[in-house]
């Protein structure tokens, strides 16, 4: 495979300097994790788009600009409105520029024994749990984006939750990116443990707050215990001139019901891994995605629903709204292993059409290696109901909000499966007015 | 209310509408009757904005208004109706939320003020009422897995709430048994007033016995060729479309 080798040395003096900085927090094995992941950054390099798995993904930009690690700064409580929730009631861990602000967080209510804390501070404090999970489940390996994230791993959220306890209130954490003078990347780094029949809600919110170019990689782990029940929502809002490359990587125990839910509404490229292993029996995983582009934004969802063991059931539905001259690329790859017996596997991905120089890439791929299984995948790309449209009109209500109503509803699948009430009608309202930015829906049109 | 002098329209390359005249007044209840073909859905259609049909010459003037310049939103907001013969399901967009969205823009355009969720709900129960509704298809999608006699009535349930001034039906007894046809008429004549205009388009005359007209129109290749009050109906129902187009051709040449 051929690469884009980043400048090496320029890669390896910004490890360098970043190594210098880190100072105390320079735990053994924590560095020793850095250390490999710089090694795997420096072997996979930049992808080009003859990599396969980059191949309507074109990142080559990313080896040219030379991002600069961002550093914290301050903000003020008020520009972190917009992206607040109401009525959530849970805790808030706010991130600027990948940082931990202790100032604009806040604790919740979370019942004994749930922590929602700086991963930085967790690993400084010499959590064993951390300790436990850290770099057990990314492809620091194979995936060049989650490679670098581990060289340069300093901060992000830890959330785990005890055994049998039900932790409902939603965790909300935020990640937010300040203006910078010179282009800076982040690398926030999401270690989430939920023990066998814990109960919890996540929210991983990225949001930029000034409209310029930055690139956010972020990569988060999962591991669900036995039995638990997870609800996990990830709200991307970047700036329309940010790059923002993100990995999931969630592990899944016998009896495990674990839902993602991925609402990309921001971002110029937007290049999103979820995947997810069902490492035990009877595991139920739901794997969603909503996503708006338009002007000249590009989307890429790779999903990986790996069935490893008998009667699992998933769901993925998959929807883009498409506007102007965006391009969404969808890759969804269902894996089916020997012995997986009894595996039934749902997959759906639509895009409905706003503007004929849209481009949209699908690809489902089903792998199947055991013989009593049910698998289904469907692609459709289509275009709003006129009739539809015409009777919203006949009784009163304008062109563009009858545009938006009818999106929004292409948007319900995804969007009702959210668990908690509030968080999904707030999600809504964000896809909402997101719809006014587009060419096609805003008022008026 | 509304006058419509010389209307020809036509959808994809086929002339539809070819010179029809039509005056309605405030109060009265027009029929427009004829045989399949003939360009009533099309007259209902063209009246109500659908941008598919090519008006071609004529005029339409409704309360004063050039009606054939406005959107279909804003025909709505001024008082236009039309209970479509085919009512569109749009899963995930909440019956009530339509609803509530729609009277809102209409009440809005009368500079009224907008009526919150509690009002909304008390009116529509009222409404719901007056058709045998179900109230829990309200909370469904608009038309979503409603049966053919759930979604003529809950055209008649719009029509109720929104309070137009000039409701046009379209082939709204296509597909309803009796009982379902008694109830959306005596919806439909709960809504008789002396400031609203009703345009029932249909073909067979058995609507008629249960709304009662002050006029009937035959409509014939795209032209109205006779108009008479109520009995007229019976005529048509008795000797048929064929019958009545001879003699008037007789009668004209």
């Amino acid at each position: 495979m051929r690469v884009l080798k980043e400048d090496p040395e320029a890669l390896l003096s910004r490890f360098a300097a970043f190594e210098s900085g880190l100072n105390g927090a320079k735990t053994a094995w924590a560095h020793e994790l850095r250390r490999a992941g710089l090694g795997h950054a420096r072997e996979l390099g930049i992808p080009t788009t003859r990599n396969e798995e980059w191949r309507y993904t074109n990142v080559a930009r990313l080896a040219k600009d030379a991002f600069e690690l961002a550093a914290p700064a301050p903000v003020a409580p008020e520009a972190l409105k917009p992206f607040g929730f109401s009525g959530l009631g849970g805790p808030r861990l706010v991130f600027v520029n990948g940082h931990f602000d202790a100032q604009l967080s806040s604790a919740g209510e979370l019942p004994k024994g749930v922590v929602a804390e700086s991963l930085k501070a967790r690993i400084a404090a010499g959590d064993a749990r951390v300790q436990a999970h850290l770099g057990r489940y990314a492809r620091q390996a194979e995936h060049p984006f989650v490679a670098l994230n581990t060289a340069f791993l300093l901060d992000g959220a830890f959330v785990f939750v005890p055994k049998g306890v039900q932790a409902e209130a939603p965790i909300h954490l935020l990640f937010v990116t300040t203006e910078s003078a010179a282009p800076a990347v982040s690398h926030p780094r999401n270690l989430l443990v939920f023990e066998d029949g814990a109960r919890a809600q996540v929210v991983e919110h990225y949001a930029g707050l000034s409209g310029g170019a930055y690139f956010t990689n972020a990569v988060t782990e999962a591991a669900v215990g036995a039995g638990a029940n997870v609800d996990h929502t990830k709200l991307q809002q970047e700036s329309l001139e940010a790059t923002h490359i993100a990995s999931a990587e969630i592990r899944l125990a016998r009896d495990a019901r674990y839902a993602n839910h991925s609402i990309s509404l921001g971002g110029k490229l937007t290049r999103n891994d979820v995947n997810a292993k069902l490492d035990g029996e009877r595991v139920e995983c739901t794997v969603n995605g909503f996503y708006i582009a338009n002007a000249a934004q590009h989307v890429d969802n790779h999903t990986i629903v790996d069935h490893a063991q008998p009667h699992g059931r998933s769901y993925e539905v998959y929807k883009g709204v498409m506007d102007d001259e965006a391009v969404a690329v969808f890759n969804g790859k269902i894996f089916v292993r020997p012995g997986a017996q009894k595996t039934d596997a749902k997959q759906d991905n639509k895009h409905l059409l706003l503007s004929r120089a849209a481009e949209v890439q699908t690809k489902p791929q089903l792998e199947i290696f055991a013989d009593d299984v049910k698998c289904t995948h469907g692609a459709t790309v289509g275009q709003l109901d006129k009739n539809a449209l015409f009777y919203l009109r006949a009784r009163g209500i304008g062109r563009g909000e009858a545009l938006r109503l009818l999106t929004l509803a292409f948007a319900e699948d995804v969007l009702k499966e959210i668990g908690h009430e509030a968080l999904r009608a707030d999600v809504a309202e964000r896809v909402h007015r997101r719809m006014e930015a587009t060419t096609a829906l805003r008022s008026g049109a | 209310m509304l006058e419509i002098k010389n209307l020809q329209a036509r959808i994809e390359g086929k002339q539809i509408l070819k010179g029809l005249d039509l005056t309605i007044n405030a109060g009265e209840v027009h029929a427009i009757m004829g045989p399949n073909g003939s360009g009533k859905s099309t007259l209902a259609q063209v009246l109500c904005g659908r941008e598919e049909y090519e008006v071609t010459g004529g005029s339409a003037t409704y309360l004063g208004k050039d009606l054939l310049e406005l959107a279909p939103e804003e025909r709505a907001r001024a008082g236009v109706f039309l209970a479509f013969q085919y009512p569109v399901e749009i899963p995930g967009v909440g019956n009530t939320y339509f609803l509530r969205t729609a009277l809102n823009a209409i009440r809005a355009h009368r500079g009224e003020e907008e009526l919150d969720a509690m009002d909304f709900l008390e009116l529509t129960r009222k409404k719901m009422k007056l058709l045998k509704m179900d109230e829990s298809l309200l909370k469904r999608s608009v038309n979503e897995g409603f049966s053919g006699g759930e979604k003529k009535r809950n055209e008649i349930f719009q029509m109720a709430v929104l309070e137009p001034k000039l409701a046009i039906l379209d082939e709204t007894d296509s597909g309803l048994d009796i009982d379902a046809l008694k109830i959306v008429a005596d919806g439909v004549n709960s809504l008789r007033a002396p400031d609203r205009a009703i345009l029932v388009v249909t073909h067979y005359q058995r609507l008629l016995d249960y709304i009662v007209p002050d006029f009937v129109h035959v409509l014939y290749q795209g032209r109205i060729i006779r108009s008479g009050g109520k009995e007229l109906a019976l005529e048509l129902e008795a000797k048929g479309y064929a019958d009545v187009e001879e003699q008037t051709a007789k009668a004209g040449g």
